[in-house]
């Protein structure tokens, strides 16, 4: 019986295998399933008619299964996909491990020096390209101009967090159901961690110090949470412990929210008349920095395309991601769903079209933010990793997700700001310690 | 009655079944083993060798190791309670004449049909969210300050969340063992003159007893491994507040890919599972045999 | 059972009744219920969702971006096939150990259960390397394989105490009329066995269908199951609730409608040993 079964499993592989070989053009590409890889998927046909003997198989996935699944097969060499859809946060570490195919060959008409300049530092590994950015991102205030008029206040360009929490404090009005301020609350990497590190930076603070040391037990610190704790309590919507980007967009744009300090994508959907009910009374501001600090905090990320290394099918996959991160593929989306939609800071030359800077009121500020981001000196202080809202260690997953956890905690009122510093001192060191860089 | 030739063909028979499984158990079993005293994280390679007690020692000392355990006990005591105490209550409902009992049987049941991911999701998407939820339209309208129940009470969440799904099989099990009840025994009782509530708990119950622990024994082996459900909803938050022992080897072995250390974890859990099942099959064992 | 009750009575325990299985279908109805709404009205408090316009265009969104029967089809060749293949292992295992019990067979039977409390999350890394080797990965064969085992337990479980409720006589009286023990099988159990069976059946089908651990995670694009269609819309960028919604309902009606269709017949089998 059970030789039989392994005999029956064993066909099947070969089988497998056999099918594999035959239909050599299909790609498995592995995406998230946000608005502009959705949106991909749909204008599939021009790439098609370009390259008909290339096949698209999709897998789209929700952020933390797909980063998951897409870990896991990269790391035991699975060969499940053949281009992976990743952030700043993967290039560098998995560049570094020769897991990823160098993309230093593309065609000059792609125009490699177009990318813009932060987005390309954040995803070369010793002077190689290693992923395509699709679309990239920093963070800044979207504040409702309505609002503010109505307090008597006026948002600077340049704001500092003491004009934020006044801000905060004038448009909050929770008899309305308007609370003045909405940051990220859930317990996450990329979600809370992510906000908070960048606030920590622009407080003149750091993770961790040229030894590895976590940095939680310093001021900085302990200003942010303060300062954090106090803004969510005061003007914050309810139950923020469990909001993330989404679940502040969807309060952002009914209306909920006096302010939001977010990733700068949001701008576009904000502004869309179709989803939002505040689309024409959107105004932008850069990110908010504590006085005196140089550091604002604003973040950095671009959702990439990477192809995994020792795939059979790299060419095609190539050819796949040329296509999908072009000025062709702006063109494309441009023509099919209006310049406001086009996936957003990648390329200078965007920047640089009127057509573009007309529809999008938000790109000016979208390009200095990301100019502003500098993953290889986040902090004011000299730090021993590269990321701006993130260190780059394999590590930093699950570390940035627990901290995440205590913040969180803090947040919902089940411990005190204190509290969660002090517990995200010490798990951090043991992790650290657990993997050896702290001795 | 059997023979030796049936005994040869009864082991013949039950062979493939213990081989597979015993392969299923010891392969990925030892495999964990070995990792559990490897230095072995997926996104460093390299930097293998043998390390000890160490990953068990980390595991042992996660600061969230004692929540996991005392959550996993909440969340599968908790179930079990609401499950069995439900379940009986709606048996007896059930088991009532009652008009369109196919339909309130059909509607009874169809939780148990619905995935867990999805009923995790549509829980805390469209119930528990403090801004669009039902529930926060609901204190809204009555005029209460919405609850955060994902963040406030994030065990109970849960425990409702999963409870929800398994009341059915709870239900149809208990349903079955009463309906398998003499009615003339219940007759009889009625007879002599006792109440209602005598018959429940001096003819019912007793004979209930058999089928609720098989429904603790099944469920059991089920809610240990409970884990979609704390994945989408809260992500074991806020801090460890809803941290089980599944959803600590999860963060060990997915989430940070350390294989040893995910690895020690899963050892410690089987060894508890094992603890755990003992206790239920001693309990089982002998209302089984009874 | 065919006891009188006052119609006054009956009145009030329908009552009660409907209410309380209302409530418990509620969630799912809510689902449904949104899944005919356009994005902007999910959010909306319970009353303006109700008023508001139905639509079908959440389930055309839904299967313009994902191939909703290729999904729907590898989950049930999955399901399927790995309780059959489940059933055709554990039958013979079951049969002997109900009609031919050794000293052993309860500890062989809380064995087999145990084996199913090892979390999938801390094996997942030495199973995938295992797939990788084999080929498996992203194969309907390696998922029917994982979930055959996986069931397995529950499934010997299930047909043994059913089973052990055919009552041993008829057995004999078939021996002694010379049947040997194929026919024995054939002609006087297998017909007895029948309900016990087929509700074994549908219970590993269903539990097949909902595990969403292995077939997420072993799988890419070729065998992705429904499991792995609802992960694309789980939380996405922007409002989501009448798309998850839509999805979710393409997720689970195919399980619910075979679930209420054979409730009689999963009924019927399912006593785990629990009656006596």
């Amino acid at each position: 019986m059970t030789i039989s079964i392994r005999a029956l499993l064993g066909a099947c592989a070969l089988g497998a295998l056999a099918t594999a070989a035959a239909a050599e053009t299909t790609i498995t590409v592995a995406t998230v399933n946000n608005g502009d890889m959705v949106r991909m998927q749909g204008l599939m046909d021009d790439f098609n008619k370009l390259h008909p003997d290339i096949k698209v198989e999709w897998v789209t996935l929700e952020e933390n299964v797909l980063r998951q699944k897409v870990t896991t097969d990269i790391a035991t060499k699975g060969g499940q996909f053949d281009v992976l859809t990743i952030g700043t946060y993967e290039v560098p570490i998995w560049g570094k491990q020769g897991w990823l195919v160098p993309l230093d060959d593309m065609p000059d008409s792609y125009d490699v020096n177009d990318l813009l300049p932060a987005i390309r530092k954040g995803l070369t590994v010793d002077g190689k390209l290693y992923a395509a950015p699709f679309y990239g991102e920093s963070s800044f205030v979207m504040y409702r101009k309505d609002l503010m008029e109505k307090a008597g206040m006026e948002m600077p360009e340049k704001p500092t967090w003491s004009d934020i929490e006044k801000a905060a404090a004038a448009m909050t009005d929770k008899e309305n159901g308007i609370y003045g301020i909405c940051l990220r609350g859930k317990a996450g990497w990329g979600e809370n961690a992510a906000f908070l590190t960048t606030m920590d930076n622009s407080m003149g603070g750091r993770w961790f110090d040229m030894d590895w040391k976590p940095q939680f037990d310093t001021a900085p610190w302990k200003e942010t949470i303060t300062r954090y704790l106090d803004l969510m309590n005061n003007y914050g919507p309810p139950g923020a412990s469990s909001n993330g980007f989404n679940e502040n967009l969807a309060l952002f744009q009914q209306g909920k929210c006096g302010m939001w300090i977010d990733a700068t994508v949001a701008a576009s959907f904000v502004t869309n008349p179709k989803d939002s009910t505040v689309a024409d009374k959107v105004g932008f501001a850069l990110a908010p920095n504590k006085e005196g600090v140089d550091k604002r905090a604003n973040w950095l990320w671009a959702w990439s395309l990477a192809i995994p290394a020792g795939t059979q099918k790299e060419e095609a996959a190539k050819t796949f991601i040329e296509w999908a991160t072009s000025k062709h593929y702006t063109e494309l989306v441009a023509e099919k769903e209006g310049w406001a939609n086009v996936p957003p800071g990648t390329r200078t030359s965007l920047y640089e079209n009127p057509k573009y800077l007309e529809a999008a009121p938000f790109a000016k500020l979208t390009l200095d933010s990301i100019n502003a981001a500098d993953p290889t000196h986040p902090a004011v202080e000299d730090v021993p990793y590269t990321g701006v809202q993130f260190v780059a260690i394999p590590e930093f997953q699950a570390i940035g997700t627990a901290v995440g956890q205590q913040f969180s905690a803090a947040l919902a009122g089940q411990i005190s700001g204190e509290q969660a510093l002090q517990n995200a001192q010490s798990l951090t060191e043991r992790e650290m310690k657990k993997a050896g860089y702290i001795k | 009655m059997s023979t030796q030739a049936s005994r040869a063909a009864a082991r013949l028979m039950i062979s493939p079944s213990v081989i597979l499984l015993l392969l299923w158990m010891a392969v990925p079993l030892g495999m964990t083993l070995w990792f559990s005293f490897q230095r072995y994280n997926l996104l460093m390679p390299g930097q293998g060798g043998f390390t000890g007690w160490d990953n068990y020692y980390y595991f042992l000392t996660d600061p969230a190791f004692f929540t996991a355990l005392k959550n996993t006990l909440v969340l599968v005591g908790g179930v079990l309670l609401i499950t069995v105490v439900g379940g009986i209550l709606l048996a007896l409902l059930l088991d009532q004449q009652i008009f369109g009992q196919g339909i309130v049987r059909v509607l009874v049941i169809a939780p148990f049909f619905v995935m867990p991911t999805v009923s995790a999701l549509v829980w805390k998407n469209m119930f528990f969210n403090p801004v669009n939820g039902i529930f926060a339209h609901i204190a809204q309208a009555i005029g209460l300050p919405p609850f955060d129940f994902l963040a406030q009470a994030p065990m109970l969440s849960i425990t409702l969340i999963v409870a929800w799904q398994w009341l059915p099989f709870a239900t149809l099990i208990l349903l079955t063992a009463l309906q398998s009840l003499d009615s003339e025994q219940l007759e009889a009782a009625e007879m002599d003159g006792a109440g209602a509530f005598s018959r429940f708990f001096y003819i019912m119950l007793p004979h209930l007893a058999r089928a609720a622990t098989v429904v603790i024994l099944i469920q059991t082996i089920f809610l240990l491994s409970t884990f979609a459900e704390i994945l989408v909803t809260t992500n074991g938050g806020p801090g460890n507040a809803s941290t089980t022992l599944t959803y600590l080897v999860y963060v060990q072995s997915l989430l940070q890919f350390d294989v040893g250390g995910g690895a020690a974890g899963g050892i410690i859990a089987v060894i508890l599972a094992n603890i755990v099942a003992i206790f239920l099959m001693r309990m089982i064992g002998k209302n089984l045999e009874a | 059972m065919a006891r009188k009750v006052s119609t006054r009575r009956k009145a009030i325990m329908t009552a009660i009744a409907w209410v309380i299985a209302f409530l418990i279908f509620f969630p799912i109805l809510w689902t449904i219920i949104l899944s005919f709404k356009s994005e902007g009205d999910a959010i909306k408090s319970p009353l303006q969702v109700l008023t508001s316009h139905w639509s079908f265009e959440s389930y055309f969104v839904v299967q313009e971006r994902s191939d909703y029967f290729r999904h729907f089809w590898n989950s049930v060749v999955i399901s399927l096939g790995s309780t059959l293949i489940a059933l055709v292992i554990a039958i013979p295992a079951a049969w002997a150990m109900a009609f031919v019990p050794g000293k052993r067979t309860k500890d062989v039977l809380m064995w087999m259960l145990s084996t199913k409390m090892m979390p999938a999350v801390g094996v997942l890394v030495p199973i995938y390397l295992m797939f990788r080797d084999w080929g498996l990965l992203d194969t309907r064969i390696g998922l029917v394989a994982v979930l055959c085992l996986m069931n397995l337990p529950i499934v010997i479980w299930m047909l043994y105490t059913y089973f052990k409720e055919i009552p041993n006589d008829i057995l004999e009286a078939a021996r002694m009329d010379g049947a040997t023990l194929s026919s024995e099988i054939l002609y006087v159990l297998t017909p007895m066995a029948v309900p016990g069976i087929a509700s074994t059946l549908l219970l590993n089908v269903i539990l097949a269908w909902n595990e969403a651990f292995w077939t997420l995670n072993l799988t890419a694009a070729k065998a992705a199951p429904l499991t792995a269609f609802i992960a694309a819309y789980s939380s996405p960028e922007g409002l989501f609730y009448a798309k998850l919604s839509a999805a979710s309902t393409l997720a689970i009606a195919p399980i619910l409608i075979l679930g209420w269709f054979s409730q009689k017949q999963l009924v019927r089998g399912l006593t785990f040993g629990a009656v006596k």
